[in-house]
């Protein structure tokens, strides 16, 4: 019993840090913006297809596929912020959501297009998927690695936060747009390092997701993107900080529900997922980590 | 210094400001007066580049001897480096921020990081307090510390001109005074001061020059004294019978 719930909390683990690397794009968009990013989770099936296509196309190193796919990311992000949003920006809440939701259509209907929407098998090269145990619990090498990854780039992403230039301007803009404008910070510049970053770690959770379902299909952007929405929302929309602990909160939640009760209740996960969502904001209404936020520009 | 000619601007669908002029001159005080809603904000909103006039133009010389140059299409953080610094309506502070970095990121243009260094301690020689809390979030401070903060941040840019909208508002007026004290003080060291204030009798006091505005437009101007005196004043913004 101790080994399976050994076993659980990991698998919760490695979700978790995939909800947490979509959700941190997410909140920072809507941190920033105010906007609610629709078409983010469409961004984690790009970076699986772009991991696919890199591990087909030869003999490139994992480390050097992991910095590609991220580039990919960051750089759909930063064109779809020009062509899709920037368009858009001080148009009201609902406006932007709609965008998003026509950028998602579209970048699904896209891959349908270009890949068609038979799912394919998700190549993972085989030392990755070394399997070695550790006491009563299994893991693949590339289990590791998603974990690894993950906490290595949120370490990261902290610590440009807090403690650069560039992640003061970034908490500025967030909090006040129009003060920041008034400091001289470069607004569209700061948006646009949201975007890329944000996408660039969807990006990366793609690659995590492919590996760690062996299947792919351009509409497998949305449950990720439904959970990171989740996860960003327990979390305390805007905050980066809220957006990780929501990520692994959702992920271990979701692992313990699936494992701990009969099978039979094991497709009512989702259902589950939402029940946690309205019972936090039932006591928390701006989330665990979050503040009072006003509606933006 | 600067000069805005017949300035005319819209929120929105809204028509605020019907042509509004107005001159600051170096080293000067100038009142920007008014009732709510005259259209004060938007004013110093079109020269800071935060909202763009439809009409007129806007000049600025950031010193005497300087070529002018016309900002009325420029960016704002092109004014800001330009040396017009703006403290919106409200004590802005980022209260996510710490004292420091709202400090700091007054001076985002800057380059020069030794200046940058003489600055933070000149402007915790004019606010002690704002040294003293250097690590406590901004969010965490009084409204009259706030209002310190967010005047010390303007002044990190190293401003030829700073815009003041309202810094009395909502402060007690033992902090008032000291407030308009240390602008006094700002002023006298080399930093011209356009002052927005709905504390009529205060500002006048401490302009050189003043101007009134009513619904859009600039409807008086005089010096601070003259205002003061003027018999209309007296009775719209001064209380008197
Ligand atoms: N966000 C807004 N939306 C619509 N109208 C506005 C807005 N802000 C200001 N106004 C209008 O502009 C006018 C001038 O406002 P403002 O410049 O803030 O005046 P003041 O600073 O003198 O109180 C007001 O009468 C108000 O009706
Ligand atoms: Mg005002």
């Amino acid at each position: 019993m101790v080994g399976y719930i050994a076993q659980q909390l990991v698998n919760g683990l490695i979700l978790g840090s995939m909800y947490a690397l979509v959700a941190i794009g997410f909140t920072m968009i809507y941190g920033i913006i105010r906007l609610i990013n629709f078409a983010h989770g469409d961004i984690v099936m790009i970076g699986a297809f772009v991991t696919l296509g890199l591990v087909i196309s030869g003999q490139i190193p994992f480390p050097v596929i992991i910095i590609l796919v991220i580039l990919a990311g960051a750089l759909m992000g930063i064109i779809i912020e020009r062509a899709a949003f920037r368009p858009m920006r001080g148009a009201p809440q609902v406006t932007g959501f709609i965008t998003s939701l026509a950028v998602s259509i579209l970048l699904q209907n896209l891959g349908i297009l270009l890949l068609t929407a038979q799912p394919r098998n998700f190549f993972c090269p085989d030392y990755l998927q070394t399997v070695f145990n550790l006491g009563s619990v299994s893991l693949r090498t590339i289990d590791l690695a998603i974990v690894v990854i993950a906490v290595v780039l949120m370490v990261f992403l902290v610590l440009l936060v807090r403690f650069t230039r560039l992640g003061m301007a970034m908490r500025a803009t967030a909090e006040n747009l129009k003060v920041a404008l008034l400091m001289g910070i470069n607004i569209n510049r700061i948006i646009m390092l949201a975007f890329a970053i944000g996408s660039g770690l969807a990006g990366v959770a793609g690659m995590m997701w492919g590996a760690r379902y062996g299947q792919i299909d351009p509409l497998l952007g949305f449950v990720p993107g439904l959970k990171a929405f989740v996860a960003a929302v327990i979390g305390g929309v805007g905050s980066i900080p809220g957006a990780m602990l929501g990520g692994y909160l959702l992920g271990f939640a979701e692992v313990l529900f699936v494992g701990l009760l009969p099978p039979i209740y094991s497709s009512y996960r989702d259902a589950f997922v939402f029940i946690i969502l309205i019972l936090i904001l039932l006591v928390l209404p701006t989330g665990l980590l979050g503040r009072k936020m006003e509606e933006g520009v | 210094m600067l000069e805005v000619r017949d300035s005319h601007a819209y929120i929105g669908q809204t028509y605020v400001l019907k042509g509004v002029s107005l001159e600051v001159r170096h080293r000067e005080i100038v009142a920007l007066i008014g009732a709510n809603g005259a259209g004060k904000t938007t004013t110093l909103s079109t020269i800071s580049g935060l909202t763009r006039s439809r009409r007129g133009k806007i000049l600025f010389r950031p010193d005497p001897d300087a070529t002018q140059r016309d900002i009325t299409r420029v960016p704002a953080e092109e004014i800001v480096s330009m040396g017009i610094s703006h403290c919106p309506e409200g004590r802005q502070v980022f209260s996510d921020l710490n004292v420091w970095e709202n400090l700091l990121i007054g001076a985002y243009l800057r380059k020069d990081k030794q200046a940058i260094q003489s600055d933070l301690q000149w402007v915790c020689e004019l606010f002690p307090i704002l040294g003293d809390r250097r690590r406590q979030s901004a969010g965490s401070l009084s409204g009259g510390e706030q209002m310190m903060l967010v005047i010390g941040r303007a002044l990190m840019s190293r401003p030829r001109l700073l815009l003041l909208d309202e810094p009395s508002l909502g402060l007690a007026p033992m902090l008032v005074e000291v407030i308009f004290e240390m602008l006094e003080q700002i002023n006298a060291q080399g930093t011209t001061i356009l002052l927005v204030e709905q504390n009529a009798r205060m500002a006048l006091e401490l302009a050189q020059r003043a101007y009134v505005m009513e619904t859009g437009r600039v409807t008086l101007s005089g010096t601070g004294r003259e205002l003061a005196e003027n018999e209309e004043v007296r009775k719209a913004y001064l209380g008197a019978i």
